[in-house]
């Protein structure tokens, strides 16, 4: 499943530049609001799922290169998060539905643990 | 490759001197990357300018030899140097119809111009190709004189070499970076990398990490060991942020065989170093909290990511952070042979 087919699939809102996501292939993911566990558990091409939405979780993403961040209940980042991951190549997405719900849709996908 | 082998190409040292800003490696997949580059490029910078024209008082049977040995679709016509109109194989195709090859080009051209800027920038002659369904443009200077000739080909011949020029800048800058420790003879190179830290600013949190980590990269380090220190690096800078009263310098020191990153601060300092080296043990206030910090994991974190971690605090002081990554051999260029 790429990342193309989730947004597609959980209706998600594209807050970044448009790139080429049917070719990123998330491998996990997590979903923490605090940054430090985030740091521990996320990896690179996991998607986080996350509440959320200030200018410091684009540095978080960035660093551990996750595929994309998914910014539940409608949470909005600012201008300048929205620039700052746009700058260091993160991909914020967005969505009404809560983490909970986002979590079950993603693990129904496929969106499970590297073994 | 020459790229003055083609009059379309374009000039290398322009682009260089004017951008020459590096991609980040997700750029490379990156379709803003193109879209930057539709406003970076100007149409000059793309098109044919070494153009074939047609006069007015030309047979038509003449064009359509120019159009056949170039092999193009049309060309401008020029009235005295004054832009007249185009003659595309379209125009050519209706004389031919009505059997009159030898007719003049006045009498079959197009006279209703579309034409772009040569200084526009590239998005704009994209533009004027939606908006006209035509294949090609006249290129006119400021002062309204033909300067050449644009179609999409050139603009895809154009944004390619540009990204090409992109990721040569960025190799030579990884390249020129690997060879440091390897050009510079020493008995010992250190690099040093330092970085004033403000309190309280989140604004610009993890940008140094970023630097660093990007920095490692260059250098040749394996992309495991960048991350790594990354991400130890992160949450040291964080915590100068969140708990200092007035920043600190956030230092890296890279050498062949190790990294060695530290923060130095000059107070509050830690009362118990035991209890902030336990995991879910935090300080943070209720408003950093709200924002994702403070869980009490950032020291067992950098733990677990570097080799040897050492905290030295007073009370009123201040706080020394030391860590330390080894580089095993034959894992880096960061080694010399």
């Amino acid at each position: 499943m790429n990342l193309q087919q989730i947004i597609e699939q959980l209706e998600l809102t594209i807050l970044t530049e448009p790139r080429d996501f049917a070719s990123i292939y998330p491998v996990g993911g997590y979903t923490s609001d605090l940054l430090s566990c985030v740091m521990a558990g996320a990896k690179g091409n996991y998607i986080w799922v996350t509440l959320q939405s200030h200018l410091n979780i684009v540095a978080v993403a960035g660093l551990l290169e996750v595929a994309a961040v998914i910014i539940t209940e409608n949470a909005q980042p600012d201008a300048a998060t929205i620039a700052k991951a746009n700058e260091q190549g993160v991909t914020l997405l967005s969505t009404p539905k809560t983490t909970y719900e986002i979590d079950g849709r993603l693990w129904e996908l496929g969106i499970r643990l590297p073994a | 490759m020459n790229p003055m082998a083609s009059p379309r190409a374009l000039s290398e040292q322009e682009i260089h001197g004017r951008r020459g800003r590096p991609i980040t490696d997700r750029d490379a997949t990156d379709i803003s990357r193109v879209e930057e580059l539709s406003y970076e490029l100007k149409v000059h910078e793309v098109m044919t300018s070494d153009v074939r024209v047609a006069a007015p008082d030309m047979p038509i049977s003449e064009v359509l030899e120019i159009l056949r040995t170039n092999r193009i679709s049309g060309v401008p016509v020029l009235d005295n140097e004054r832009l007249a109109g185009v003659i595309s194989i379209e125009d050519i195709v209706r004389a031919m119809r009505d059997g009159k090859l030898s007719a003049l080009v006045s009498e079959y051209m197009t006279r209703k111009l579309v034409t772009v800027l040569s200084y526009d920038p590239i998005f704009k002659a994209l533009q004027a190709f939606t908006e006209s369904r035509l294949g090609r443009l006249v290129v006119v200077d400021e002062n309204g004189r033909l300067a050449g000739m644009i179609t999409k080909g050139d603009i895809t011949r154009g944004v390619l070499l540009a990204l090409q020029r992109d990721y040569k800048e960025e190799e030579l800058r990884r390249y020129r970076a690997s060879h440091l420790f390897e050009d510079i003879i020493s008995d010992r190179t250190t690099l040093v990398l330092r970085y004033n830290i403000k309190a309280q600013d989140f604004i610009h949190g993890g940008n140094a990490s970023s630097h660093i980590k990007r920095a490692l990269l260059r250098l040749g380090a394996d992309p495991q060991i960048a991350r790594r220190c990354g991400i130890a690096v992160y949450e040291a800078e964080m915590n100068l942020i969140i708990h200092t009263n007035r920043g600190g310098i956030l230092k890296t020191e890279v050498e062949p065989h190790r990294i060695t990153m530290s923060t130095v601060d000059d107070g509050p300092g830690i009362p118990n170093i035991e209890q902030v080296l336990q995991a879910g043990y935090s300080t943070a206030s209720e408003q950093v909290r709200e924002m994702g910090f403070g869980a009490g994991m950032g020291l067992v974190n950098i733990k677990r990511c570097v080799d040897k971690m050492e905290i030295e605090s007073a009370v009123g002081k201040g706080t020394r952070l030391t860590m330390r990554i080894h580089i095993p051999e034959q894992n880096s260029s960061l080694q010399k042979d």
